[in-house]
């Protein structure tokens, strides 16, 4: 049953392909940001997921506490989390952008009014 | 006064610049007060590191304990000879490049948009000098993140509307790049409990054979390869250089990738160590085909573009190919030649850059065939551009001659005669390329736009040529890169962080 109990690993490694093909995979910019940002997504869940020490508990001193989870992995991620929506921002206010540029954001439309895409 | 501030050196390196990009802000209505701020931050950022590289050379190892933390628990910022050599790169670069911009940068931004440029300007830099210096792994993506992000606004804010969707390409590429050294750094603190690289580098040999630690260098390679538009992971780099604006291509193409080597270089050598990299995996190996893909296609693609932009980014891809090529040698000289062409490749292609930045001034296009006949109406700012061009074909006496010659010496002495050929043959190419736009400044009769056009201002041509005397100067006095290029892959190569 080893499988079942990594099953947070496995949910990072699905969300990270799922996302990645969504990147790849899909013409409409919107889209493509949304599977970015699952992409981002199951990567915090991994450092989540590898912050926990088998029979530990909250990282705050409690009477009679054994082992405590590693409280730094998730001030790390606080930070990717950070950077994660500052690019889904930029990347949103450049799709505006395009928008008003081309008037689509649908990655082959975008190509036939300009080869350089 | 100055020997208050003389221990927080390494601090103040990233503080800086970052402090000036909110002051920016504050000050948006009055640009050129912006323009004069950030130019004299830069200046300073450059003193820093200089009086950084004197103290590195004379002390050794500079090591800067974050808020006081002592360095496993605490970050670190620890500055040998290469990082110092890497600022150097950084900072001269910028230094020279904010007075090129007070022409170069309001040209078709609105007024209100101008202290915005110099503020993602000031913020690239502190992301590029964050990832300089310190010395934390996951400070590397935090500051990676920072220079990115600035870098795609200032990509976006070009005049041309394919700018936002060459932006937008780099900011799709460069995420899954940042994503992939976050993974990397994550799975090395998954086996050692630690993101301090010096540490790092003492507890991995403790577990060298875990697949966790293979996988992370995977990761790692990938995630930075994307950044430093190592072939075949480019493709965001010639729309990014062609249609961003002149002054911030001038930045990125000279520093960006240069910082992104260094990671790389650190990545390699310190934290996994060369044991790993080069024994257990195949690193060398695919560093060398893959530099040998890409400073070939590189040199060959540039040969066919019709945007001279472009064509000057497809030959940065190219000259990424040298460096990497000298990388994977795992050798003092590969490396050294490769740590040489860091500082070469930044100084001619900001000369050419800049000088594309000055005819884009005063003809509004940089498409081969408006460029028919400026040779004789800008003269000067041509002749920046071939001593520019003849420093990138490696002819003697300029910087693009000592580094091919050292990368040439280093293919010879591991018995690589074909790669030195190779070599040469993209040097060839790199002849054929600056020729066209030679022979079309020169030769033809002047194009409707260029016969409208004059020299251009005093304040672009002072730093342009600036950069290209630097060309010529450190093509004959190689004192201080030689040697400080020696320096740093000794001390690569020899394992000592």
């Amino acid at each position: 049953m080893k499988f079942l109990q990594l099953y947070n690993y496995e949910i990072a490694i699905f969300l990270a392909m799922a996302g990645f093909y969504v990147v790849v995979s899909r013409g409409n910019l919107v889209k493509k940001i949304a599977g970015l940002s699952m992409f981002q997504t199951s990567v915090f869940i991994l450092y989540i997921s590898m912050g926990v020490v088998t029979g530990g508990t909250v990282p705050i001193i409690i009477e009679g506490a054994i082992s405590y989870s590693n409280p730094l992995p998730h001030v790390l991620i606080l930070t990717a989390i950070v950077v994660g929506v500052a690019t889904t921002a930029v990347a949103l206010s450049l799709i505006i952008r395009i928008n008003e540029a081309y008037g689509t954001v649908e990655e082959d439309e975008i190509h036939k009014q300009d080869e350089s895409f | 006064m100055g020997d208050i501030f003389a221990d927080d050196l390494p601090a103040l390196q990233v503080v800086v610049p970052l402090v000036t990009a909110p002051l920016c802000l504050v000050l948006a209505r009055w640009w050129r007060i912006v323009w004069a701020m950030c130019t004299l931050s830069t200046w300073t950022s450059l003193a820093i590191a200089i009086s950084l590289l004197q103290t590195v050379l004379a002390d050794g190892t500079v090591s800067y304990a974050m808020g006081g933390w002592a360095a496993p628990w605490g970050i670190e910022y620890r500055i040998d000879t290469m990082n110092a050599y890497v600022a150097l790169i950084v900072t001269g670069i910028a230094s020279i490049v904010l007075p090129y911009a007070y022409r170069s940068a309001p040209l078709y931004l609105q007024k209100d948009r101008v202290s915005l440029f110099f503020a993602l300007m000031m913020l690239c830099l502190t992301g590029l000098l964050g990832m300089t210096v310190t010395g934390d792994a996951f400070n590397v993506f935090v500051f990676l993140e920072i220079s990115s992000l600035s870098m795609y606004g200032l990509i976006s804010l070009g005049q041309d509307r394919r700018a936002l969707t060459a932006a937008f390409q780099y900011l799709v590429m460069g995420t899954i790049g940042g994503t992939f050294v976050l993974l990397g750094i994550g799975f090395l603190y998954v086996v050692t409990g630690t993101l301090n690289m010096a540490d790092l580098a003492q507890r991995l040999p403790e577990v060298t054979q875990l697949r966790t630690l293979h996988t992370a260098f995977a990761f790692l390679v990938v995630g930075i390869g994307l950044k430093l538009a190592m072939f075949p992971l480019h493709l965001w780099l010639p729309n990014a250089y062609a249609y961003a604006p002149s002054a911030a291509t001038v930045f990125i193409a000279a520093t960006a990738t240069k910082v992104a080597v260094y990671i790389l270089l650190r990545f390699v050598f310190t934290v996994i160590g060369p044991d790993i990299a080069y024994g257990d995996l195949p690193f060398g190996e695919i560093a060398m085909g893959l530099a040998v893909l890409g400073l070939l296609s590189g040199s060959f693609v540039a040969i066919f573009q019709q945007n001279i932009k472009r064509m000057l980014a497809y030959s940065s891809v190219a000259q990424i190919g040298y460096i990497l090529l000298g990388i994977s040698y795992a050798t003092v000289t590969g490396v050294e030649a490769s740590l040489l062409h860091l500082f070469n490749h930044a100084l001619m292609k900001s000369a050419l850059f800049m000088a594309m930045g000055c005819f884009f001034y005063r003809l509004r296009s940089s498409r081969l065939e408006d460029f028919a006949g400026i040779g004789r109406i800008m003269p000067w700012t041509f002749a920046a551009f071939v001593m520019g061009g003849l420093s990138l074909i490696g002819v003697p006496l300029t910087v693009g001659f000592i580094s091919k010659w050292y990368l040439v010496l280093a293919s010879l002495q591991e018995g690589h005669w074909i790669l030195a050929i190779l070599i040469l043959a993209g040097s060839l190419l790199a002849v054929i390329y600056i020729w066209r736009v030679v022979e079309a400044g020169w030769f033809a009769s002047p194009s409707e736009r260029a016969a409208r056009a004059r020299e251009a201002p005093l304040s672009m041509l002072i730093p342009l040529w600036i950069i290209v005397l630097a060309n010529i100067y450190f093509g004959i006095n190689t004192r201080l890169t030689v040697g400080v290029a020696e320096l740093a892959a000794q001390a690569l190569i020899g394992g000592a962080p």
